[in-house]
């Protein structure tokens, strides 16, 4: 796959439709192509954090470690990105991401991932708008699940 | 040592200097028979004396002397010469004479030289022997530049001297007596006034020297701390940088040079103005004979004829008269460097050399307890360490040692290892004091790491089994020259006083290693790396290195199987693609343009890619089927994407990082460039544009930049190119380039080249590591990974091991300490640099290693996580240089004391 495909693609991920196609060949010639196959590991729970991944094609799943062993907590798909989190906040990995078909992905670098958002301030807001909507959604699902838990009670 | 240099000199090379002063009073027999010869030459054959009669002879070579008790004894009766027969016998006498002076000269100069160059290595030796005997405490005042300036260039003068130091004022004193004691017996009272000249200079003279005597000491001294500060700023370098200080150091510099420079500009108007005074008293002498002397002989007092010989004979005086000054000189300056020199080696408390004899036997262990009694150590400035410390670790414990920094827990530490030593009390060992054991005993069977490591210039090996260097072990057999060059080396060795240890004999005990010889040394070695984390440290070094083909025949015979090894296994676990093979017939997607063409690997320094791209056969494979058009274009193009995507960043965007093939700083000139050439064909591009443009090309690799260049078309053609290439290559070219096959090692390429044989993918996620993980465990499973350890031993660590990372520097240290299976094992926080966690993981995986040993050792560790005290059978724990706890882990957990509040 080429560079310009790669900027179709990234174009058509929410967190980089404002940007200016351009910016983004930079952004895929900067950022390392790896594919994976499925059950292959993008990153694990309590690693160090250096990277986001944006899923080009195929899906994985988002796994958190419990004193039961590994739970399935999302899904994600082409189109989206993952890791981003720990970079923001640097802390390590919050979860472990795996994946489920064979997926291709871009690779983004931490110090470019922070200079990029430096240097593009609607992808900022893009990104708090992503971020915004998990923590409105993760909301929602616990108020879900406290409920839940009162009526078993 | 000796105070005084020439008894020094004396007391080492007495019987030599009698020898050659014995040899220079032989030497005056010709040297004065060359003086009159010419007088005979002249008034015999010359001008006729003896010769008045046509075919008169004259008797040469007559030796007849009139020997005591015997009487007159005719050794030759001589020859009877002509006149002509006599000149040129009379000339060849002299020039007889001329070659013996001459081999005089020779003997004599070789033999000063040799006899100052033994002197020399002496001084020099007994120098550094005293620095290896200084104690500990010395070595917080002395800078390390500061002494090898003065073994190096200090005591240098002193082997000049040593040859002259007797000969010269002797052979000198003599001659100028010589005609002194002529004056005087032509005429006495100007007799005198030579000799009060003589007195002047003798007095005045070396006391205005005295000043010049100081000036020198000063010149010295402040060269000596220049070099020192030269030295700090050597090591240094982090700090300055770091703090912008460079220019404070400049100004220090330069101000040490400006003292410097005035010290040695008033040496030098002394030095002249002294020369002058000598040289105008030396002159003044002939001004007092022609005026006292001529009005003597107005008055009738003394004969014209003896003046005449006094000025005769005075001429011969001040030559040797200002070259004993000048002997003086030297004297008193080599007296007062080597004063000074031997000021700052003459230490208290120096190392008894009885304690660091050498000992070729192996030792036996330790097997006592180790006392400290009333143990008081202080620091520098006179702070306590440790305050009356008793202690008694038992033979097999393991013992951890907690405490803050500054607790005394390091000093205890350093104490038992011998580093520091105590003020008051003592630490021994079955009664013995730990001070009074040899090296021998305490550098073998105690072991000790601490974070302050220490690596020699050389090899990993080297510094590796340095523990293990104790003395000579075995004895190397020489042969024909060697042998005769051997036994020169430990003559001349014997003669200045150095040991004759032989350095290329195997030092290493490998017996104290457990192991018996070096065959086998992996056995001893590998654990140790493992115990401490370092053996993949070590693999990816051997990885990156060349081999050498010589030493490391197995790696190099067995490729083909370690290649084919790797390909099955990749197979196997469904890891095809991570590797892509180099096959002769294949271009391959994830090497570089360049690389394809080339397909083998280049010797460098003989060969680089900007000799090979100016290489005219290389040039005209190229030209065949227009292929350097094509990289023509692909590289304008490469240029136009470049520009496109990086015209808009600042230089220093860390972007640019992901840019392999230019520069931020190459971005205007391809503007530039591309401005002009695009659209164009490559007629339009002057020969140094084209080269810059097809460059760009060589280093593309399509997956990586993913700018859709590379066609089946084009791959044909760079692999048919290569072809060509490799077929028809000139001889010249041959020599410095290996070309890929896939049967043989390459030995100009790294490791890591030769066992992939190929590139690993760059869209495989995590590839070079999961290769070295796969790599180590094939070596392993091939029994290789001994050598691929073997080879990564090799790796050069730099001037103090410069080359490791801090890290690696400290597990090493550990790894060497472990290595040397001693009975004591002293670690005093040795792994500051980790973190935690590993720290705890390497102290667990020693103290699991030391279990499987098979002989109990006492482990002595200072911790700097309380909470691994666990391990330990005993704990201590230091407050304020005070023992405050002892006990088992959980007694003293139970004990709500210092160790709990440490502990948690």
């Amino acid at each position: 796959m080429l560079l310009k495909d790669e900027v179709e693609m990234l174009r058509r991920v929410p967190l980089f439709s404002g940007v200016a196609p351009a910016k983004l060949k930079l952004l895929a010639f900067t950022s390392e192509r790896v594919s994976y196959k499925a059950g292959q590991t993008l990153f694990r729970q309590g690693d160090p954090a250096d990277a986001a991944y944006v899923i080009l094609t195929g899906a994985a799943d988002i796994l958190a470690d419990s004193p039961s062993g590994e739970i399935k907590v999302a899904e994600i798909e082409h189109d989206s990105i993952v890791g981003e989190i720990a970079i923001l906040c640097d802390v390590s990995r919050t979860a472990t991401v795996r994946a489920n078909t064979p997926l291709e992905a871009l690779r983004i670098n931490k110090d470019h991932f922070l200079k990029l958002l430096s240097d593009y301030p609607e992808m900022t807001i893009e990104i708090m708008r992503v971020l915004a909507d998990r923590l409105s959604q993760t909301t929602t699902e616990l108020s879900e699940a406290r409920s839940k838990q009162k009526q078993a009670r | 040592m000796e105070k005084s240099l020439t008894r020094y000199i004396w007391s080492n090379t007495r019987l030599q200097q009698i020898w050659i002063l014995v040899v220079v009073a032989i030497s005056m027999v010709p040297y004065f028979l060359s003086f009159d010869l010419p007088k005979q030459i002249v008034n015999g054959p010359i001008q006729g004396v003896g010769f008045e009669n046509p075919g008169a002879t004259q008797t040469f070579m007559r030796l007849q002397y009139d020997l005591p008790f015997i009487g007159d004894v005719v050794f030759f009766e001589g020859l009877q010469l002509n006149r002509f027969q006599m000149l040129m016998a009379l000339s060849l006498v002299f020039l007889l004479l001329v070659v013996i002076n001459g081999l005089f000269k020779l003997y004599i100069n070789t033999y000063k030289g040799r006899l100052g160059e033994r002197m020399l290595r002496r001084i020099r030796f007994e120098l550094i022997d005293r620095v290896l005997r200084f104690p500990p405490s010395q070595f917080k005042r002395v800078k390390s530049a500061e002494i090898a300036t003065m073994i190096k260039d200090e005591v240098e003068p002193m082997g000049g001297f040593t040859g002259d130091a007797f000969v010269q004022p002797a052979l000198l004193g003599g001659q100028a007596l010589t005609a002194l004691i002529f004056i005087i017996m032509q005429n006495f009272w100007l007799g005198m006034i030579a000799a009060a000249i003589v007195a002047i200079q003798g007095v005045v003279i070396p006391r205005m020297r005295r000043r010049l005597l100081e000036l020198g000491r000063q010149r010295q001294l402040t060269a000596r701390e220049l070099s020192g500060r030269v030295g700090e700023i050597v090591d240094g370098i982090g700090t300055i940088h770091s703090n912008d200080t460079s220019n404070y150091e400049r100004a220090d510099i330069a101000a040490r040079l400006g003292l410097i420079f005035s010290i040695r500009y008033d040496l030098y108007q002394w030095k002249f103005l002294v020369k002058f005074i000598n040289n105008f008293l030396a002159q003044v002498t002939p001004f007092l004979f022609y005026s006292i002397g001529g009005l003597l002989a107005l008055q009738g007092r003394l004969d014209i004829g003896q003046l005449v010989a006094v000025i005769n004979a005075y001429k011969d005086l001040p030559g040797p008269l200002k070259e004993l000054i000048d002997w003086d000189q030297a004297r008193q300056d080599v007296q007062v460097k080597y004063a000074q020199v031997v000021e700052q080696f003459n230490v208290d408390q120096l190392v008894d050399p009885k304690i660091q004899a050498v000992v070729p036997a192996s030792v036996g262990r330790l097997e006592h307890s180790l006392h400290a009694t009333n143990l008081t150590i202080s620091d520098d400035t006179g702070a306590p360490l440790l305050r009356h410390v008793n202690l008694e670790i038992h033979p097999g414990e393991t013992v951890a040692i907690v405490g803050t920094s500054g607790s005394g827990a390091e000093a205890i530490a350093e104490a038992l290892a011998r580093l520091v030593w105590p003020d008051q009390g003592r630490i021994t060992i079955d009664g013995r004091d730990l001070l009074e054991l040899p090296e021998s005993v305490t550098g073998r069977r105690i072991a000790y790491a601490s974070s302050d490591t220490y690596f020699f210039h050389g090899t990993l090996r080297d510094n590796l089994l340095y523990g293990l260097k104790h003395a000579p072990l075995t004895q190397v057999q020489y042969e024909g020259k060697q042998a005769a060059l051997q036994k020169w080396n430990i003559n001349e060795a014997r003669r200045a006083g150095n040991p004759e240890f032989d350095l290329n004999s195997d030092w290493v005990d490998y017996g104290s290693a457990g192991v018996s010889g070096p065959a086998e040394i992996f056995k001893a070695v590998r654990p140790v790396l493992d115990a401490v984390l370092i053996s993949q440290d070590i693999q990816d070094m051997a990885l990156r290195s060349n081999v050498n083909t010589d030493t490391h025949a197995d790696i190099v015979d067995r490729i083909v199987e370690l290649r084919q090894a790797l390909r099955k296994r990749l197979k196997k676990e469904d890891l095809d693609d991570l590797v892509v093979p180099f096959r002769l017939k294949d271009y391959n997607p994830q090497a570089t343009i360049g690389e394809n063409l080339l397909f083998g690997s280049m010797k460098r320094p003989f060969m680089t890619n900007r000799k090979l791209a100016a290489h005219p056969y290389f040039r005209s494979v190229l030209r065949e089927n227009d292929l350097y058009i094509d990289l023509y274009m692909m590289g304008l193009e490469i240029a136009a994407n470049a520009v496109e995507l990086f015209q808009d960043l600042p230089p220093d965007h860390p972007f640019f990082q992901q840019l392999t093939f230019m520069t931020a700083d190459d971005i205007p000139a391809y503007q530039l460039m591309l401005q002009k050439l695009q659209g164009r064909g490559i007629e339009a591009a002057s020969a140094e544009e084209r080269s810059n443009i097809i460059r760009l090309s060589f280093s593309y690799i399509e997956p990586r930049h993913r700018f859709g260049l590379l066609n089946d078309e084009l791959m044909a053609k760079i692999v048919d190119a290569r072809g060509r290439f490799h077929d028809g290559m000139p001889d010249d070219l041959k020599d410095v380039i290996e070309r890929y096959d896939p049967n043989r090692f390459i030995a100009s390429a790294s490791l890591i080249d030769n066992v992939l044989f190929g590139r690993i993918g760059y869209s495989q996620a995590d590839g070079p590591e999961r290769i070295r993980l796969i790599l180590r465990d094939i070596f392993d499973k091939l029994n290789l990974f001994d050598s691929v350890l073997s080879i990564g031993l090799d790796f050069d660590v730099g001037s103090g091991g410069k080359r490791l990372t801090n890290v690696q520097r400290q597990k090493l240290n550990v790894a060497r300490a472990l290595l040397k299976k001693s009975d004591y094992l002293i670690f005093n926080r040795p792994l500051p640099a980790l973190d935690q966690r590993i720290q705890d993981r390497i102290t667990r995986n020693i103290l699991e290693y030391l279990g499987t040993e098979g002989y109990s050792l006492t482990v002595i560790w200072v911790l700097s996580n309380a909470e691994l005290a666990e391990s330990f059978d005993r704990v201590i724990v230091f407050e304020n240089g005070a023992l405050v706890e002892d006990g088992t882990y959980d007694t003293l957990l139970q004990k709500d004391g210092a160790f709990k509040q440490l502990a948690s």
